[in-house]
């Protein structure tokens, strides 16, 4: 698979994405085919990462884990953009479009990166001999995982509809601009304790096999931010919808 | 609608307004005080009698005590302002929405500078610091670090004020985000009062500064929209 095949489908999937929500002629029909072929490259992926890549050089079979594990937090930070991009664009413009796929995206990119995380804890293990250590990259994914789980928690707690919109957008935005210094601050804060570097001597069938993952899980990101957005816009518009109390907002109690 | 004051007198109006209703009851200067002193006895409790130990850690636990009593801090400033519909209020005056974000800010910052100040002697006290390396740097920090969580607080405290469960709602949604403003501001403040052999506490205050300038701006502009639905 050359290198740029991942990218390209990542273009793919964001157009894929947006064909989903504007149209509603390829909504019925275009995650099936794609849910399909996620299915069998995850088949694949298993031969593929058990038997066919070469064991890691240093780590022997538990480096087979990083098939799995760095698809899935590349997918958490793509949904996490994606969020952004959504939230942005409805502090921009109003749209409940947009809110919903914002919403769609940050829970899918929470099952992401939890999921990478605790793949990534399992590896640490018998690779650094601990769960847990301070990389900078780690640390990153796990504060970035906290955020958005903070994020989720604001839209389960805000009723109004229109103010959960802003307000979660408002959140996903400085949740999202803090990352890069997390990271940066992290890789100087480090730079005190010594820590062991994973011996990242990459041979060409691993790379193959983990753009395989990639392109897979890149199938399965596209299949559940749709399936979750369109269980999150009927919950909308019934909460549009929803006839006024006749009470004033929430204010002080 | 165009404001008939600019937007500084107008934040320092609402900066003033917050500092007399402040001095009025001086109620959230001495219980979050007294907050984090007990905050400060408990972490000498947890880690047992050690001055050796404690001293190492002492910035950590200066800024950690901050921390915990700004969320507290940061909520009750925007309870304040929905009772009675205040803020609307001071929205339709028309103040514009900006000028009540720096003007909250600094509000908030300025309490948790004073604070942070009335906390170092009890350091000195509880795990035997020496404040005498650096004083001005240390103070140039403590107001970094003070204009640094009431940044993205002063938002985020603008949004919990009504959402449903405020309380655990403000930490959930800060305290991740604040996570790289602890780093910068505990270890400049570490080589603020121990050796600093590698001259680290230069970049540290520079990310502090870049922290406190990022936040600042994003706040600024996106602080009207939240204000739009208060």
């Amino acid at each position: 698979m050359p290198p740029f095949v991942p990218l390209t489908l990542l273009a793919l999937v964001v157009a894929a994405i947006i064909a989903h929500v504007a149209s509603p002629k390829v909504r019925p029909w275009l995650w099936k085919p794609v849910a399909a072929l996620g299915a069998v490259m995850l088949v694949a992926l298993w031969y593929l990462g058990l038997v066919w890549a070469p064991p890691e050089q240093f780590m022997s079979d538990v480096g087979r884990i990083l098939y799995v594990h760095v698809p899935h937090v590349w997918m958490a930070l793509i949904a996490f953009t994606l969020n952004v991009g959504c939230a942005v664009a409805y502090l921009m413009k109003k749209s409940w479009v947009t809110d919903a796929l914002a919403e769609s995206a940050a829970e899918v990119g929470v099952y992401f990166g939890a999921v990478g995380v605790s793949m990534g804890s399992i590896w640490a293990r018998p690779t650094w001999g601990v769960w847990w250590d301070w990389d900078p990259r780690l640390i990153s994914t796990t504060v970035m995982l906290l955020a958005y789980v903070g994020y989720l928690a604001l839209r389960s707690f805000t009723e109004d509809p229109e103010r959960r919109a802003t307000w979660s957008a408002v959140a996903a935005i400085l949740s999202y601009v803090a990352l890069p210094i997390v990271w940066f601050s992290v890789r100087w804060w480090n730079s005190l304790h010594q820590v062991q570097s994973s011996p990242s001597t990459v041979d060409k069938p691993m790379v193959q096999v983990l753009r395989w993952g990639a392109v897979t899980m890149l199938c399965f990101l596209y299949v559940f931010v749709v399936k979750r957005y369109e269980i999150a816009r009927p919950r909308q518009t019934a909460a549009i919808e929803l006839p006024p109390l006749g009470l004033p907002r929430p204010e002080a109690a | 609608m165009t404001p008939k004051i600019s937007l500084l007198a107008a934040a320092w109006l609402v900066l003033k307004k917050d500092w007399q209703i402040e001095w009025r009851t001086r109620a959230r200067l001495t219980a979050i005080i007294f907050f984090s002193l007990s905050t400060l006895l408990l972490f000498s409790f947890a880690m047992g009698p050690d001055v050796t130990t404690l001293r190492a850690h002492a910035p950590g636990y200066l800024w950690l005590a901050l921390l915990f009593a700004s969320v507290l801090s940061l909520g009750e400033s925007f309870r304040i302002e929905s009772e009675n519909q205040a803020l609307t209020g001071l929205v339709l005056t028309p103040v514009e929405p900006r000028a009540i974000f720096v003007g909250k800010v600094f509000g908030n910052a300025s309490l948790l500078f004073v604070l942070s100040l009335v906390l170092l002697p009890v350091t000195v006290a509880l795990y035997d610091v020496d404040l005498s390396r650096d004083p001005l740097r240390l103070v140039l920090v403590l107001f970094l670090g003070s204009v640094g969580i009431s940044a993205p607080g002063t938002v985020y405290s603008a949004i919990s004020a009504n959402a449903r469960a405020r309380d655990v709602m403000l930490p959930l949604l800060l305290f991740p985000v604040l996570m790289p403003l602890l780093l910068a501001a505990v270890s400049a403040t570490k080589f603020t009062l121990q050796p600093d052999p590698q001259e680290q506490v230069d970049s540290w205050l520079k990310l502090l500064t870049a922290f406190d300038l990022i936040y600042l701006s994003v706040g600024f502009l996106l602080f009207p929209k939240v204000a739009e639905e208060d």
